[in-house]
């Protein structure tokens, strides 16, 4: 098997006295369906930040591609193939939905409008091409984050909870974009609260609790693991 | 872009004709005022209006072009074309500068700081004797205009090519890739980054053409007055009207700013005339109230909303 496509290791970051990661190792494989989960505030968003670009971490290592990215900004590590949706939907507002995905296809990836069009067919929005994205309802945004980061072409996409106040519908629909994507190379880390999509969707997961890995494995070995479910549960 | 050329030289083309048409030269001290409002609105535009950072400083820039030009007219007598150039030179810098050191500041942040580099800026002019420090510098005029009439109705020809390379340059950077990127920047700048946009490098060159800009408007200005003193040259006025401008003309478009120079500009002269030169600054302000509270998207959004048909 080849290098892992993502490779965090011993990653720190402070913010002032709290530790939001701790010496964090993660190894995420060419193709991967990766699921990373934990309760609020264990860190999770924190590690993606620090993958992304977004925040700087403060100790470790991130190797992506076989290239180490720490230290690189955003927007280089997103040229190199690292591509996000946000939690709270970032749409550039004064846009259109489809000039919200000429951005990355300007930017990062030099491709046709009608790429464009295609990813919104894909992901359910063509019908809304043209309206302005601060027109959109909630779940419009959030599918608009996951085609804006689709437009980049990226090797990873990090999904970071796509799917919150969706209907069991919608979830169903945003899965089945990420398994197609997936099936065409494209490798996803998926964070995610609802069990049920992630437990589905990943073949492997990893659980954070305060900074820490408490767990690692297969979704099955997840569940059943008792600090998993202390950590969720408080029991 | 050809449709726009032929209108930049028919701009041009009516602004030598004007001296055939105007026997007052009022006419083109009044207009040389209106033409470098164009200028400096556009200039301001590129920043605050596509990218959002709102520069509170633009006086020093403006400021910094006219005491440059002055400084190396006293000492090598200069061309005034090369004083334009040295002007803006010596303004990109102080805007790549300014940008190096706050634009990673965000919002207000990077607000405030254009208004301290203007107060301290005025200070070290202030206390700079070589070109009159608080006291001010008469300059004189060079005598022979050639092709001109007069020395003010050449300044007013040289204020309308800079509005029209002004112009020109803001509508380069709107309709081009960059102007995409920086309304990204505005609209949300994590998720620019995270877009693969330069955010950093984008927002710097913005800053430095800006600056450039302004410091153009600022290098004739000594010659127009015949006479610099920091006051007036890191006035306040000149970043008011150079925000205030492209608010009530419209900031989504390289237009706007011209709207609203052209307006506003015409309005305050007729005041400055008819009524007092008091009442000019008061004017500007009211109007500013009245745009952002009824048409936050300026002339050019009212425009739009009545004719929706019509796209730029």
């Amino acid at each position: 098997m080849s290098v892992a496509l993502l490779q965090v290791r011993e990653l720190s970051k402070n913010f002032g006295g709290f530790t939001a990661l701790d010496k964090v190792n993660v190894e995420v494989a060419r193709g991967e369906r990766f699921g990373l989960i934990g309760p609020n505030g264990s860190g999770k968003t924190t590690l993606i930040n620090c993958v992304s670009g977004v925040l700087e971490n403060d100790h470790g290592s991130i190797q992506f591609d076989g290239k180490e990215i720490s230290g690189l900004p955003a927007y280089q590590r997103t040229r190199r193939g690292i591509a996000r949706s946000f939690q709270i939907p970032r749409p550039f507002a004064s846009m259109s939905v489809l000039e919200n995905l000429l951005v990355p296809l300007e930017y990062v990836s030099h491709g046709k409008v009608e790429q464009a069009h295609d990813i919104l067919r894909q992901i359910g929005l063509a019908d809304k091409a043209e309206t302005r994205s601060n027109q959109l309802s909630q779940v419009e945004l959030r599918k608009l984050e996951l085609a804006r980061a689709m437009a980049a072409r990226p090797k990873l996409l990090i999904s970071d909870e796509a799917m919150a106040g969706l209907s069991s519908n919608e979830v169903g629909e945003v899965l089945e974009i990420l398994f197609k994507l997936n099936a065409t190379g494209i490798t996803i880390i998926m964070i995610e609260h609802i069990m049920q999509a992630v437990m589905k969707f990943s073949q492997r997961i990893i659980c954070l609790d305060a900074g820490r890995i408490i767990c690692e494995g297969t979704p099955q070995t997840i569940v059943a693991n008792p600090e998993v479910q202390k950590a969720y549960l408080g029991a | 872009m050809t449709r726009f050329l032929v209108g930049a030289i028919a701009v041009l083309a009516l602004a030598a004709s004007m001296p055939f048409v105007f026997q007052n030269e009022y006419f083109f001290f009044a207009g040389y005022v209106v033409l470098q409002l164009i200028v400096m609105a556009t200039a301001w535009n590129i920043l605050g209006g596509y990218a959002g950072y709102v520069n509170f400083g633009s006086g020093a820039f403006f400021a910094v072009g006219a005491y440059t030009a002055v400084a190396l007219y006293k000492a090598f007598a200069l061309p005034l074309g090369l004083q334009i150039l040295a002007g803006a030179a010596a303004s990109g810098l102080l805007g790549f500068g300014v940008g190096l050191l706050t634009l990673r500041l965000r919002g207000i942040f990077f607000s405030i700081a254009t208004i301290a580099v203007a107060i301290i800026l005025e200070t070290v002019v202030v206390n700079w004797a070589y070109v009159g420090g608080a006291k001010g510098l008469p300059t004189l005029r060079p005598t022979d205009t050639p092709f001109f009439a007069s020395h003010t109705v050449w300044l007013f020809f040289v204020m309308a090519v800079l509005a029209v390379i002004a112009v020109g340059a803001a509508r380069y950077v709107e309709t081009s890739w960059i102007g995409r990127g920086l309304r990204a920047i505005r609209d949300n700048e994590v998720a620019a980054e995270c877009s693969g946009v330069p955010t950093l490098k984008l927002k710097l060159g913005a800053a430095t053409l800006s600056g450039a800009l302004m410091g153009a408007a600022g290098a004739p200005y000594a010659q127009y007055l015949s006479f610099i003193e920091p006051t007036s040259a890191f006035s306040l006025t000149h970043a008011v009207n150079a925000l205030a401008m492209p608010i009530i003309g419209g900031m989504g478009h390289w237009i706007g700013p011209v709207i609203g120079a052209v307006l506003l500009g015409s309005v305050q002269q007729i005041v400055t005339v008819t009524i007092s030169s008091e009442i000019n600054v008061l004017v500007v302000g009211v109007m500013l109230v009245v745009f952002v509270v009824a048409a936050p998207e300026g002339i050019i959004g009212l425009f739009r909303k009545f004719f929706p048909a019509r796209k730029r």
